[in-house]
């Protein structure tokens, strides 16, 4: 059915793309966390009515959408094209690319560039790729500290914490439980810090100032890389991102394989759909785009697969490599909603993870990943590059069920109801009997898995009649 | 070059075999969008809604309009990039160069940073720098606090698509839209984080008549 | 015109008013029904939980039982979304070409029950009376799936009587997600909660929708929580009369 089980995977025991838990189990501890559940209502609520508005103001965006899905779909059919086009312009602009078949050799590249720079301390832009890999364990493993720079990503590091949103990795923490964290770990922070978001962008930037002017190697992500002019990108809103970009002499940037865009003028695509979707502004505050070794830095490129080519050779699962990580997704999943981040036991959450995460790994690693989700489609219709992420969930269920993951009387039910379903004359029988559970009430102590609709729901009473039986006794001629 | 390159390769080959691709390069795009120049009015209160400071003047006025925008912030040590239209300078003010280059540190401790832009955009209130003639190096408009920049309104287009065919790729591009700012608490937008915190956006409209 | 009712199978076995409803409906408007005595179910259960290989016999079952309709009408749109969208993919997937095309045809010709009304038959004012006070909660799958807008609101708009009130958030799910309920009861338990939440802050006697399913899910809801409202099939507000 894929090709998926042919190329290698993501490698376990290093990076963050599989929980501890199942899904389920980790969902239904979250959804009893009150606080986390107003947090999260409260940031979703208000960044949904943002991104209508943003979207709502730009007559063609089912044209941007369907070009920006397009560009996605040209990379992706030549990758090894554009990944060589890439790699000849960054080389030949004086940056050096290196390729990293999966976590633990781009760890081991990493360490080495900036052990040869004789960093102790490096400073970090916001990005998930370095999550994903588990760079900062790694670094701390060799002795070095790295410094995360973007607000979201600080507080979630000084919590000793973990990310649980693309855009906003500490959007399970509000105010007060951000003014406790900066109180309790920045150092040299005011002890009478207050909650205002302005005065907590403060502490950040006076905490920061000094490691940005004093920094010798930067590592960061990348939005988009452009293969006909080796050109990369950042976006970004603090300028946290310029600062890394900018001052140190050394310049890592990691990407995933899949981050290309075939020429320059897709960029006029990219940073209309990126903005509007993710922090739902007509235009973020600030993209940094470089050529190369810029204003005589360092710049060194590591391409990552780690499951990326795994998830190319699945043609039904494939699409989810479109993803920009603009985050639009979670913001309107109502699973994400009620849960967060965290439940997903992967740096990809919410709609765009269930797809993504379970691919990456091997859907045997991440087989509950793909029921978590209602297949309400809010995810599609919000999708920047129209990735039908319903649809490819249904498709990644298959593949649970086909590996085995699922239980094996959902697997005999399953099929029984398939069989009895192919005839009405097996259906029939079948669908009075349920006439039997007009003896039962409302709530009968059934046996699991049907014991969960009774945990929250009364059952509806069997009629005495199915329609059919109606039909064929009173109307049929 | 170090690594598993042609492992990579290999895979991406094995994964999406070369015989079964469609042409490279097909790509539908019915896009519009606004195009051509833009309109000066639109830039402006676009550029507002970030909460930067916008000020219209006239050609002949952008020196005293720069010079009221800076006295503001009582900014009076302004590193100025090379190339900038000495006509823009206030007479009084206390230029600092850039070359030789400034440390980090000595850039810190200036005011602010006076400069133009390459390209802006109306419909998003964006101002484009290539770090060209009168735009100066990334770092002049990153560590100052304050930013100030002239806007001539010949480089305002309508949209991203004509900013984007006037950039030249091969050069360092900065795109800003307002002042620094994070939504990254509650996902509530607050103004003011590690770039500059306050931009000021001088929009020089161009001789003649006004329309 | 002749209407070929696929009743579908949560209907037929637990809801057959809602059924009979739309009998009555469409026979009122002047209308033909035939029910095919061979109909089972779409297998939507089996192919969203993964088990679509599986239910290629269910798809085969279901094109031939309905071979002879001109047009079919069901009083679900997740159904409706089920044949439109998934049985010719599964079939083409399966390598069936001819039972592809057979299920793409069919899929043409099916329509949800509001889509039917308004858009083929081309009437909003069915004739009904029915005096209470509704609030309409639009299915995920009838909204994202099938692209069904502001058919129903017109249905119930022109209904005698009724008063319509607005659902707050309406285009939430309600939590139901099919096997998702199970394997998922607490997330869908409190996703269910905050729908039933908003139902109560309208005030309405109903909560009316076009899925049997998600009402099964919200009715079972209301009435754990002891709340007097009750759920409502379309079919059956349509149906009503003086």
């Amino acid at each position: 059915m894929s090709g998926a089980d042919w190329v290698p995977v993501a490698p376990p025991g290093v990076g963050h793309l599989r929980g501890a838990r199942p899904f389920p189990q980790e969902a239904a501890a979250a959804v009893t966390d009150r606080t986390l559940r107003s947090n999260l209502t409260g940031a979703t609520t208000r960044i949904r009515a943002k991104r209508d508005a943003a979207v709502s103001e730009v007559a063609d965006w089912e044209q941007l959408r369907e070009a920006g899905a397009a560009i996605k779909d040209d990379v992706l059919a030549h990758l090894d094209t554009y990944l060589l086009r890439l790699e000849e312009q960054v080389t030949a602009r004086g940056g050096t690319v290196h390729w990293a078949a999966d976590a633990a050799e781009a760890n081991r590249i990493i360490l080495e560039l900036v052990g040869a720079a004789g960093a102790g301390e490096v400073v970090k832009v916001k990005s998930m790729t370095t999550q994903e890999i588990g760079l900062n364990e790694a670094l701390a493993a060799a002795g070095v500290a790295a410094i995360e720079t973007d607000l979201a990503e600080l507080i979630v590091q000084l919590g000793d914490d973990w990310p649980s949103h693309f855009l906003v990795p500490a959007i399970h923490c509000n105010r007060t439980e951000i003014r406790d964290i900066f109180r309790r770990a920045m150092p040299g922070v005011d002890p009478e810090l207050p909650d205002e978001p302005a005065a907590l962008a403060e502490a950040s930037r006076r905490y920061l100032r000094d490691k940005f002017l004093s920094a010798e190697v930067a590592i960061s992500g990348a939005n988009f890389a452009v293969a006909e002019t080796g050109t990369l990108a950042v976006v970004e809103s603090e300028g946290n991102g310029r600062m890394c970009l900018t001052l140190p002499r050394t310049l890592v940037t990691v990407m995933g394989i899949e981050k290309l865009l075939p020429r320059w003028a897709d960029l006029e695509v990219f940073m209309q759909l990126l903005p509007r979707s993710s922090t739902a502004e007509r235009m973020n505050p600030y993209t940094s785009f470089w050529t190369g070794a810029t204003e005589g830095q360092e710049l060194h490129l590591v391409l990552l697969d780690n499951g990326r080519t795994a998830t190319l050779a699945d043609p039904a699962g494939r699409a989810a490599l479109r993803c920009i990580r603009c985050s639009a997704c979670l913001n309107v999943c109502p699973v994400y909603e009620r849960v967060g981040g965290h439940a997903y036991g992967s740096v990809y959450p919410g709609p765009i993870g269930a797809v993504l995460s379970p691919q990456l790994t091997g859907v045997a690693a991440n087989p509950t990943l793909p029921f978590a989700s209602t297949l309400c489609g809010a995810c599609y219709e919000v999708c920047p590059v129209a990735i039908d992420i319903p649809t490819m969930l249904v498709h990644l269920r298959e593949r649970a069920v086909a590996a085995g993951s699922e239980p094996a009387a959902e697997r005999v039910a399953m099929r029984a109801m398939a069989w009895l379903m192919a005839s009405r004359r097996r259906w029939a029988p079948s669908l009075a009997a349920l006439r039997a559970g007009r003896l039962l009430g409302r709530r009968p102590p059934l046996p699991p898995p049907l014991s969960a609709w009774t945990s929250s729901r009364d059952l509806p009473r069997p009629p005495a009649r199915t329609f059919m039986q109606w039909w064929d006794e009173e109307e049929r001629r | 070059m170090t690594g598993s390159r042609d492992a990579v390769l290999a895979r991406i080959r094995a994964a999406s075999p070369p015989s079964a691709r469609p042409p490279l390069g097909r790509v539908e795009r019915s896009y519009r969008g606004p195009v051509g120049a833009g309109d000066l009015d639109r830039f402006a209160a676009r550029v507002a809604d970030y909460r930067a400071a916008v000020t219209r003047c006239g050609a002949a006025e952008v020196a005293s309009t720069v010079a009221e925008a800076l006295g503001r912030r009582g900014a009076n040590r302004v590193v100025v990039p090379a190339g900038l239209d000495p006509a823009w300078l206030p007479a009084d003010l206390e230029v600092v160069g850039d070359d030789p280059p400034l440390s980090t540190l000595q850039l810190d401790a200036l005011d602010a940073t006076l400069t133009t832009c390459a390209v802006a955009v109306a419909e998003t209130g964006t101002i484009i720098l290539d770090h060209g003639p009168g735009q100066g190096r990334r770092a002049l408009t990153l560590v100052p606090d304050v930013h100030v920049v002239v806007v001539p309104g010949h480089l305002v287009v309508a949209g991203v698509p004509d900013a984007v065919a006037r950039l030249d790729p091969t050069r360092p591009h900065t795109w800003i839209s307002g002042p620094s700012a994070t939504s990254d608490i509650e996902l509530d937008r607050v103004e003011g984080v590690h770039g500059p915190r306050t931009l000021h956006v001088v929009v020089c409209e161009p001789p003649g008549p006004r329309p | 015109m002749r209407i070929t009712l696929m009743v579908t199978c949560l209907v037929d076995g637990l809801f057959p008013d809602v059924g009979r409803a739309t009998v009555r409906l469409l026979r009122r408007l002047g209308h033909d029904v035939e029910v095919p005595a061979e109909q089972t179910c779409c297998g939507q259960v089996q192919i969203n939980t993964g088990y679509g290989p599986s239910a290629l016999g269910v798809i085969r079952h279901h094109v031939a039982a309905f071979a002879g309709a001109d047009v079919v009408v069901a009083p679900s749109a997740s159904c409706v979304g089920s044949v439109r969208h998934q049985h010719a993919a599964l079939a083409r997937q399966a390598g069936d070409a001819s039972l592809a095309a057979e299920a793409g045809a069919l899929a043409a010709r099916t329509y949800e029950l509001s889509e039917l009304l308004v858009d083929v038959i081309e009437i909003t004012d069915v004739g009904a009376y029915y005096p209470r006070r509704v609030t309409w909660h639009p299915t995920c799958h009838s909204l994202r799936l099938l692209g069904v807008g502001d058919q129903p609101r017109r249905l119930l708009e022109a209904v005698e009587g009724l008063e319509l009130v607005d659902l707050p958030d309406a285009d939430h799910c309600c939590g139901f997600g099919g096997t998702f309920s199970l394997k998922n009861p607490a997330v869908s338990g409190a996703m269910l909660e905050d729908k039933l939440g908003r139902i109560a802050a309208t005030g309405a006697e109903r909560c009316a929708s076009g899925d049997a399913s998600c009402l099964m899910h919200i009715g079972g809801g209301l009435s754990r929580t002891g709340s007097t409202a009750r759920p409502v099939h379309l079919a059956e507000i349509l149906a009503s009369t003086r």
